[in-house]
């Protein structure tokens, strides 16, 4: 094992590492995934599924255009998915809502918007504030304390874990190897490698990408950079199975293509702790019934928490080395969204060897007052 | 495949129900799940998904394979229901809807 040498190793067996291990795989390369394994606090299999464009870069019209570069381009990546790893990850894009329950949250949503569409840079997509009657003819079903939202043509949702699964399969499609229970402990770099020191022994690699979540806050500095993340708890209701009754996902409460219906709609600062809590679980099921009473008698099957990957400012940031060329970063809290940008874009720069200007809005620097201000 | 381990003298009252209109016989105190289990039942469902049987698994009311109906309301879970004489369980083969959607929502 310490003899081999792989183009790239790439730390982190998530969605993010993986979709750039598959990226990297189809242009050539030799990739090793040095996973930890499953007792790390995976956002990828605890996600919620949609790919999500609609109120996403306030503040940055360069994360609104790269999110909506990866939803234009997901059913691309769902077919190649398809044909290289003959997994279907149920992509549906039939646009999507939100939902508000009162005029401030409407408000809200209004001002959101329109601030998002007045950026400079932001390239302009279809949108629209939704009164409450068009959207009772879209769901049917809707409660009387819906008082309108808002829609957008890009958004849409996939099976999560199929697209987990598929990511895998692919990346391996094209050589990759796949490491669990690996967890990197020290990197080095000489004689244009880097060696990475595993409990299975020192992996030996010309580039490194690190992709490890929450983690990289730890492992970034031993390639001499700063990723400074942290978690952020969100909790998921399961319902059970039944008939289909919505055509488009909601933010915050969507049915997958296999008629299970999912609530997600909470953001909770709580360190490294991915339990569920009853408080915040009734909050979510009573927002769900308000918006579909008939949900009342739906029994649920299972709940869960899972830690996102959160940046000081909320957007991904994706880093090189300066002192160690050939070492990248990547990290975002989109994983699923931004899997099409990340296997299609973003591989091949670091395929290249270096990011290019147009990513520059998500380099660490950006927090840097000195340099940027 | 499986037979009592206790009660095998039969001291509780005999329970008449019905599977999928099939006439059977549980013992008082049974769930409908083990009551399925005694008769012999292998499927008590298949997946809507993708159409797969499906038997009582956790009889603890944790992994929901057992969903059956139950005098005809929906994706009851028979391990947590107790069988009562005249009771009629049927199989479900598809997502069912929800229980109120019959009397619509409130």
């Amino acid at each position: 094992m310490s003899k081999e040498t792989f183009d790239v190793a790439v730390i982190g067996g998530g969605l993010v590492g993986l979709a750039l291990a598959y990226g990297l795989g189809r242009l050539g390369n030799r990739v090793v995934i040095l996973d930890e394994g499953d007792v790390a606090y995976r956002a990828s299999r605890g996600n919620f599924g949609l790919v999500w464009v609609q109120g996403k870069g306030v503040g940055k019209s360069a994360y609104s255009n790269w999110t909506q570069r990866s939803a234009r381009d997901w059913p691309q990546l769902a077919a190649m998915l398809r044909e290289t790893a003959g997994i279907d990850v149920s992509l549906e894009q039939p646009g999507g809502f939100q939902v508000c329950l009162s005029d401030a949250e409407m408000q809200a949503k209004v001002d959101q918007m329109s601030t998002l569409m007045a950026q400079p840079g932001i390239d302009r997509y279809d949108y629209r504030i939704c009164g409450a009657d068009e959207l009772r003819q879209t769901f049917p079903g809707l409660g009387p304390d819906v008082v309108g939202g808002s829609w957008s043509g890009l958004d849409g949702h996939v099976n999560a874990l199929r697209l987990f699964r598929a990511l895998l399969v692919a990346a391996q499609h094209y050589g990759a190897r796949y490491v669990p229970n690996t967890p990197v402990s020290r990197i080095e770099q000489g004689d244009g490698q880097f060696a990475l020191h595993t409990p299975a022994g020192v992996f030996r690699a010309g580039k490194t990408v690190l992709a490890a979540g929450i983690d990289n806050a730890r492992l970034a500095p031993l390639m001499d950079m700063q990723v400074p993340v942290r978690p952020q708890r969100g909790q998921i209701i399961v319902m059970e199975r039944m008939p289909r009754f919505m055509s488009h996902p909601i933010v915050t409460l969507r049915q997958t293509d296999e008629g299970t219906v999912l609530i997600g709609d909470s953001l909770e600062e709580v360190g490294r702790d991915d339990r569920v809590g009853s408080e915040i679980l009734a909050t979510l099921a009573d927002r769900a019934v308000r918006i579909f009473p008939a949900l009342a008698s739906a029994r649920v099957v299972r709940t869960w928490g899972a830690l996102r990957v959160m940046s000081p400012d909320g957007f991904p940031i994706y880093a090189q080395s300066r002192s160690m060329p050939g070492a990248f970063a990547a990290t975002c809290h989109s994983g699923v969204t931004l899997a099409a940008a990340h296997a299609l874009h973003l591989a091949p720069h670091i395929h290249a060897g270096s990011l290019p200007e147009s990513l520059s809005p998500f380099f660490m620097d950006r927090f840097d007052v000195q340099t940027r201000a | 495949m499986f037979k009592r381990a206790l009660d095998e003298a039969g001291h509780r009252a005999p329970v008449a129900f019905f599977f999928d209109g099939t006439a059977m016989v549980a013992r008082e105190g049974d769930s409908v799940a083990a009551a399925l289990i005694a008769n012999g039942i292998k499927a008590v469902r298949h997946t809507p998904a993708q159409g797969q049987p499906r038997a009582p698994y956790c009889m603890m009311g944790v992994c929901f394979d057992c969903l059956v109906t139950i005098d005809g309301a929906a994706n009851q879970q028979a391990c947590l229901v107790a069988v009562a004489p005249g009771m009629s369980v049927c199989t479900q083969a598809r997502a069912m809807p929800l229980a109120s959607a019959s009397k619509g929502a409130q």
